[in-house]
């Protein structure tokens, strides 16, 4: 670990059983500095699990996990308050006198900057969402977790929110662990792949796609495959 | 909340029918008196300042065991809802005491605080506090967890969670608590004020009662009525300001 200091999470042999079943078997992970990893996953492979044990939100998980710096969550569901304005929620445990500015900043830089006096339940699902963006980036993370943030949008939605996210990681440079069962989207966002299988990672891959990128970058559909049959999903009909 | 006049026609026309049948003879005075006659004894009785000598009497009375019982049920039902141990050793009795019927308790209560004052006050303490105690469990039991938890990962402390997650949360069966209370607090006061007593509006109507004065008896019941109403609108206005944040989920 001394010879590589720099990364945001190391974790080593984390397991997680609930009641007699193991969920996580021995799961290694390495973040780098400003490197987003897209965790990809069966449903009930482990890929949350492993998310809240890093968020500091399982106590009962076992193994050797560090988080170096701050972080800051994106859940599936927006998870605002509802008895707060969104810039309360955005404000939420931000402490310090600069918290309004930076609060008006987050809210801007997600399009937002008119909705701070709204109340969460006169917003959109996606506008939701992205106060839920706003709420973490204004804690300046250096590790970002996303529980499938763009999950329960609509499909044209999700696709201008993970053009935003884009745009926000080139301007902040956080690193981010993206949990997703969305193989395009895992392609698009992330600069390595793992596959979670069996409570292990069980495929690592590398995404040297250069940014931004678009699904029809050379080399997409043959990552997109190869991702497809590591999920046991065949990628053309007929199969 | 608009106030709709065509609401207003039913209880005026049962009004003008209770006048017109108890001016035509139908209704015996001694009976049920007219709200005219009900009216004039208002009147007289505010000129000469019983009435509201009565009626503060009462209000004080309920105010102070809507305040013990309330604060009471509040406190416990916030340990029985934030800690695990205090669910553990609170619940289980209040949970048995709720079957008594407090107004059952009055026989009881007689022998231990005797027929004065702290008889009225601790049958509308014990009338406010299970409401509120069950309504401050249930509404910190629904929170929704995921919310507790957004907050952890936003960094609030455990007390910081209390204050801006789970009280807040809260807030809405608190309020239906505390209009169930206040409910149950006025049905108590009447209850009390039957027990001997030498002030207050169940006096005033049980005095009347011995003289056969009906239509004090009737305006007795129409100032709890309106004590009832009254307090039930306040409490909704509250509700109204505090829980302003829900106006876009009703219209949703």
């Amino acid at each position: 670990m001394a010879s590589r200091p720099e990364g945001v999470v190391t974790a080593t042999g984390v397991r997680r059983v609930f009641g007699g079943t193991t969920v996580l078997d021995g799961v290694d992970l390495r973040i780098e500095k400003g490197e987003v990893v897209a965790l990809l996953g069966e449903s009930g492979s482990g890929k949350s699990t492993l998310l809240r044990i890093l968020a500091g939100l399982d106590e009962e998980a076992t193994g050797e996990f560090t988080t170096f710096g701050s972080k800051a969550v994106v859940f599936q569901e927006h998870r605002l308050l509802p008895w707060k304005r969104v810039a309360e929620n955005v404000a939420l445990g931000v402490r310090g006198g600069d918290a309004p500015d930076r609060t008006a900043t987050a809210l801007e830089e997600v399009g937002l900057a008119e909705r701070g006096r709204a109340w969460p339940s006169e917003l959109s699902g996606g506008q939701s969402q992205r106060v839920a963006f706003a709420r973490a980036l204004v804690r300046e993370p250096d590790l970002l977790l996303l529980d499938e943030p763009f999950g329960a949008l609509d499909a044209l939605t999700r696709l201008k929110m993970q053009a935003l996210f884009g745009r926000l990681r080139a301007r902040h440079g956080f690193a981010a662990l993206l949990v997703t069962h969305d193989v395009e989207e895992a392609l698009l966002l992330s600069d390595r792949l793992l596959v979670l299988d069996r409570g292990r990672i069980a495929e690592e891959i590398e995404v040297d796609l250069g940014h931004p990128r678009a699904v029809d970058v050379p080399g997409f559909n043959e990552l997109r495959r190869r991702l497809l049959a590591l999920l046991h999903v065949p990628a053309d009909p007929e199969e | 909340m608009r106030l709709r006049p065509r609401r207003l026609i039913t209880p005026i026309a049962l009004v003008a029918v209770w006048e017109g049948a108890a001016q035509a003879g139908v209704l015996s005075p001694d009976k049920l008196p007219p709200p005219s006659k009900v009216a004039e004894a208002a009147w007289r009785l505010t000129l000469d300042g019983s009435l509201g000598l009565h009626l503060l009497e009462s209000v004080e009375r309920a105010a102070l065991g809507l305040l013990i019982g309330g604060l009471l049920g509040l406190f416990l039902g916030a340990v029985a809802g934030l800690f695990r141990n205090g669910d553990d050793l609170v619940d289980p009795p209040v949970q048995a005491a709720r079957m008594l019927p407090h107004l059952g308790l009055v026989p009881l209560l007689i022998i231990w605080v005797g027929i004065g004052e702290s008889l009225k006050v601790s049958l509308v303490a014990l009338g406010a506090f299970f409401p509120i105690y069950l309504n401050t469990y249930a509404g910190i039991r629904d929170i929704d967890e995921r919310l507790v938890e957004a907050a952890r990962t936003c960094g609030l402390t455990q007390l910081e969670r209390i204050r801006h997650v789970v009280l807040p949360g809260a807030m809405p069966s608190l309020f239906l608590g505390l209009r169930l209370a206040f409910a149950a607090g006025w049905l108590s006061l009447v209850v009390g004020e039957q027990v001997n007593g030498q002030s207050g509006l169940g006096f005033m109507m049980m005095e009347a009662r011995d003289f056969s004065q009906t239509e004090i008896v009737v305006l007795g019941l129409i100032v709890y009525a309106s004590l009832g109403l009254l307090s039930d609108l306040a409490l909704r206005t509250a509700e109204r300001r505090a829980l302003s944040w829900r106006r876009g989920l009703k219209a949703s």
